[in-house]
């Protein structure tokens, strides 16, 4: 700046003669005034500055922006959509096949349970030989019942399954027991799939099974089997 | 001096309160802001030319942020928010600029 020693200081002491602080009324509104910009200033920075880009942005260019938005959030969720559809998809695959295996395992089971599937597994073979007759149906059933309180999961009279609805009936005057509507005669093979020691147990308690048929003349004999093959089914 | 001494006061005060701006407020207040300080430069020159008269002061601070804040509302209201508001704030500058140009001369006579 040109002359600047002198004219520093004379500017100085020029700005200070116009600028001397004088108390009058206009120069306090003035100050008042001044003080407002000042706050106004400092509160407009602190507000820019913890400003997120959008709080002072236009309408015309939030309009913008929301539109861009927008857009991409739709392109997002159709993909999304897709996405979703092509995961059930294979979801829907994946637990099909296994719902097929698990349907496949209940309905062999059921089967073995009902009747209409032959089962092999460990258990007993009991063999009665009725040289008298005497054996009844009364006994036969007593037999099944406490084989299955015995935890007997299978059981075959002869070539008879027994099922949930098996009943046994005295034939009418003649020898044999109807089982079922169909005729059995002695000697009886009983073939039973379960726990070979618990099923043994069990026919030989004390006045149990055994008992009954040395009672009616016959003899019981029971053979503990690693593998016991039942065929019968019912239709 | 005395309004300098205001000035900063008035900036001490903004620093210590932390005032937050309200939202309605947000889009006009630089523009006021702006239109203030170009009074503020305005009486600056008239005060070092002598002419300083405190009513026109007065006037024209409050005349100017006013009228900067509703060109900038009218502007939004019309759709040219952004277009407005540039306007006004290089008008705005022209006149600082030029009062500042004027004062430099006063003072430093250069």
């Amino acid at each position: 700046m040109s002359g600047r020693g002198d004219g520093e200081l004379t500017a100085l002491g020029r700005a200070w003669a116009v600028l001397r602080p004088r108390a009058t009324r206009s120069q306090l509104l003035t100050c008042v005034l001044c003080l407002l910009l000042g706050f106004a200033v400092a509160a407009q920075v602190k507000s820019k500055r913890a400003d997120t880009t959008f709080a002072a942005a236009r309408q015309d260019e939030l309009v913008g922006i929301l539109s861009d938005v927008t857009e991409r959030s739709d392109r997002l969720r159709g993909d999304i959509r897709d996405l979703e559809d092509t995961k059930a998809r294979l979801e829907r695959d994946g637990q099909g096949q296994a719902a097929l295996e698990e349907a496949d395992r209940r309905a062999t089971t059921y089967g073995i349970l009902a009747g209409t599937l032959p089962a092999t597994g460990p258990g007993i073979e009991l063999f009665i030989d009725d040289p008298g007759t005497r054996v009844r149906a009364n006994v036969l059933l007593d037999t099944v019942e406490e084989l299955r309180d015995a935890g007997a999961e299978v059981i075959q009279v002869n070539d008879v399954r027994a099922g949930v609805d098996s009943y046994f009936a005295d034939a009418q005057g003649q020898a044999g027991i109807d089982m079922d509507g169909r005729r059995l005669r002695p000697p009886y093979r009983l073939l039973v799939i379960g726990d070979p020691h618990t099923l043994a147990t069990a026919l030989n308690i004390p006045g149990g099974v055994m008992k009954t048929l040395r009672n009616s003349g016959a003899n019981g004999l029971i053979t503990q089997r690693e593998k016991v093959a039942i065929r019968a089914v019912r239709s | 001096m005395i309004p300098l001494i205001g000035l900063v006061i008035g900036v001490g005060l903004g620093l210590v309160l932390q005032p937050t701006v309200p939202l309605w407020l947000e889009p006009y207040l630089p523009i006021a802001i702006v239109a203030a300080l170009d009074a503020m430069f305005g009486g600056l020159r008239a005060k070092l030319d002598g002419i300083f008269d405190d009513r026109v002061f007065v006037v024209s601070f409050l005349g100017n942020t006013i009228v900067a804040a509703l060109i900038v509302f009218l502007g939004d209201q019309l759709g040219v928010g952004s277009q407005l508001s540039t306007g006004v704030v290089v008008v705005l500058g022209i006149r600082i600029f030029s009062n500042v140009a004027a004062i430099r001369r006063k003072l430093f006579r250069a």
